[in-house]
């Protein structure tokens, strides 16, 4: 029993550092697993839309079309369900956050316009899996009639 | 004696971290009758489980309460696991029990603090909130989140935590037990404290038991129902558990009763890290539950006993999810309390119950 319980430890603050940062002027290092925001390696992305449809907000909007990734930073509650989920690991939670603004916008990624070398490169796959395509095709067409006439033969 | 009148005491009101609306019928200044009433929260959360799919509505679940956060994660996994007989690996039970002891420490900090706040004792308050970000930092570097940590899985939990920083929690929490044993001295011995405190809001054993009242506003009354005893998940590992009761049923011994339970939690989570096990901490579960399974689990949170029920339909949504919260309890056992108390203490007893509107309504 008695009175000034709290003394000593009131009175070792007296000569503490505060406790508290001046906010925005200071601000506390951020540790390596913090979830602070979500960014896309758009390069890496192939677009299929996992991280939208497993999304528990649905913040993530994949356009394929258009091939641009858009996520609504002010609905992600950074549960990193996209990161754990995303089959290419182009997704990542960067530990910091993101800074107060005044209105709310969405982040948009968009494919960059390829390069000359990947244009030739694309036209070559495609080209490439036309040719593939067009020899399954003959193939088929070929098993196709090789059966039917030895169905005839057989009548 | 003077003529009875109703005071209206909140939803808004200095003492309440939630908004609680109590009709107090007043005498002078003694409380002789109160009605409660709440519905000032409501978000309609169990509904959602209509449209979030299982795996989805776990986030859901951590935002019934923010202070319960992870128990609510805790619960609502534990339950669907039930429901789809997945058996979830050791190492995981012992990561969640160690993350649900640590959120009882900092949900107990932070009443503790609101608790010397409402009588009037500014320094406690910060020293209790100061104490609180300690162990806040720790659920920052595991899980990457203060409060809201999305820290459970449906199957275990989403990262592991390895050896060198369950020994840098360990030390952490033996720093922070100096600290507190201080803050403890000086709720559980001060005369001013015992001066507002002792005697205010009493309820006897067999009261608590007819109110049906749960956690620690019935352990302070000597009701024994923490949930703990019963031996769920890693709790069955632990050498020795035994509860924390008072016989005082005042506020007093609701106080002591929180200022000790930390002291046990930081003892319970130095007992599990010595003991964790090696090996996984993720199961996948793929599928859904079948239609017309049923499950059911209990849960020992911070402020008390919660029930869980799940219910399948044979899709990735859930058919029924209800729960059962400590403070849906208590209320009861609150409006006993309060009657016949004076006009001056009825804020310190509704903040002795602990009351989690949030989780009330959900």
């Amino acid at each position: 029993m008695g009175y000034f319980k709290l003394g000593k430890m009131t009175l070792k603050s007296l000569f503490k550092k505060p406790e508290t940062l001046r906010y925005p002027y200071e601000t506390r290092p951020s540790v390596d697993d913090l979830k602070g925001h979500i960014e896309n390696d758009i390069i890496e992305c192939t677009l299929c839309g996992i991280c939208a449809k497993r999304c528990p907000t649905g913040c993530i909007e994949v356009d394929k079309a258009a091939e641009s990734w858009t996520i609504d930073p002010f609905d992600c509650i950074q549960c990193r369900t996209c990161v754990r989920e995303c089959p290419q690991n182009c997704l990542t939670m960067m530990p910091d956050y993101r800074k107060p603004a005044t209105s709310k916008v969405v982040s948009i990624t968009t494919k960059p316009e390829p390069t000359e070398e990947e244009k030739a490169e694309m036209a070559r796959k495609e080209e490439e899996r036309a040719a593939r395509i067009k020899a399954a095709m003959e193939a088929k067409a070929a098993r196709e009639k090789a059966k039917q006439e030895a169905a005839d033969k057989a009548e | 004696m003077g003529k009875a009148q109703v005071l209206p005491f909140g939803p808004q009101h200095p003492v309440l971290p939630e908004p609680l609306h109590l009709d107090l019928v007043v005498e002078d200044e003694t409380v002789v009758d109160v009605l409660p009433q709440i519905g000032f929260i409501h978000r309609g959360l169990e509904k959602l489980v209509e449209t979030r799919d299982i795996h989805q509505y776990i986030y859901v679940a951590e935002r019934i309460c923010g202070i319960c956060a992870f128990g609510h994660s805790y619960g609502y996994a534990e339950t669907v696991e039930r429901l789809m007989d997945v058996e979830i690996p050791p190492r995981a039970q012992y990561l969640r029990s160690i993350m649900h002891e640590l959120s009882r420490i900092h949900s107990h900090l932070l009443w503790m603090g609101l608790a010397a706040d409402a009588f009037g004792f500014e320094s406690l308050f910060m020293h209790c909130w100061r104490l609180r970000e300690r162990i806040l930092d720790i659920f920052e570097a595991v899980a990457g989140g203060r409060v809201i940590l999305s820290y459970t899985l449906i199957g275990g939990v989403t990262k592991d935590i390895d050896a060198p920083m369950l020994q840098a929690i360990k030390d952490k929490l033996n720093s922070i037990k100096k600290e507190y044993q201080e803050i403890c001295n000086a709720f559980l011995k001060d005369t001013s404290v015992k001066n507002r405190l002792v005697g205010v809001g009493y309820i006897s054993p067999e009261d608590a038991v007819q109110y049906g009242m749960v956690g620690p506003f019935a352990r302070a009354s000597n009701l024994n129902n923490d949930v703990r005893c019963l031996g769920l998940g890693a709790y069955g590992d632990l050498a020795d558990f035994q509860p924390i009761l008072s016989t005082d049923g005042d506020c007093y011994g609701r106080v002591q009763v929180r200022a000790e339970e930390v002291l046990q939690s930081i003892s319970i989570i130095e007992e599990l890290i010595d003991k964790i096990p090696d090996g996984d901490f993720y199961v996948p579960v793929k599928g859904a539950p079948a239609a017309g399974s049923e499950a059911c689990s209990i849960l020992e949170q911070p402020r008390g006993e919660v029930y869980y029920y799940c219910s399948g339909n044979g899709t990735k949504n859930l058919e029924r999810m209800r729960i059962r919260t400590p403070t849906t309890q208590n209320i009861a056992g609150m409006t006993m309390a309060l009657k016949g108390c004076d006009l001056a203490d009825v804020n310190m007893i509704v903040l002795t119950i602990d009351p989690c509107i949030s989780c009330t309504e959900r």
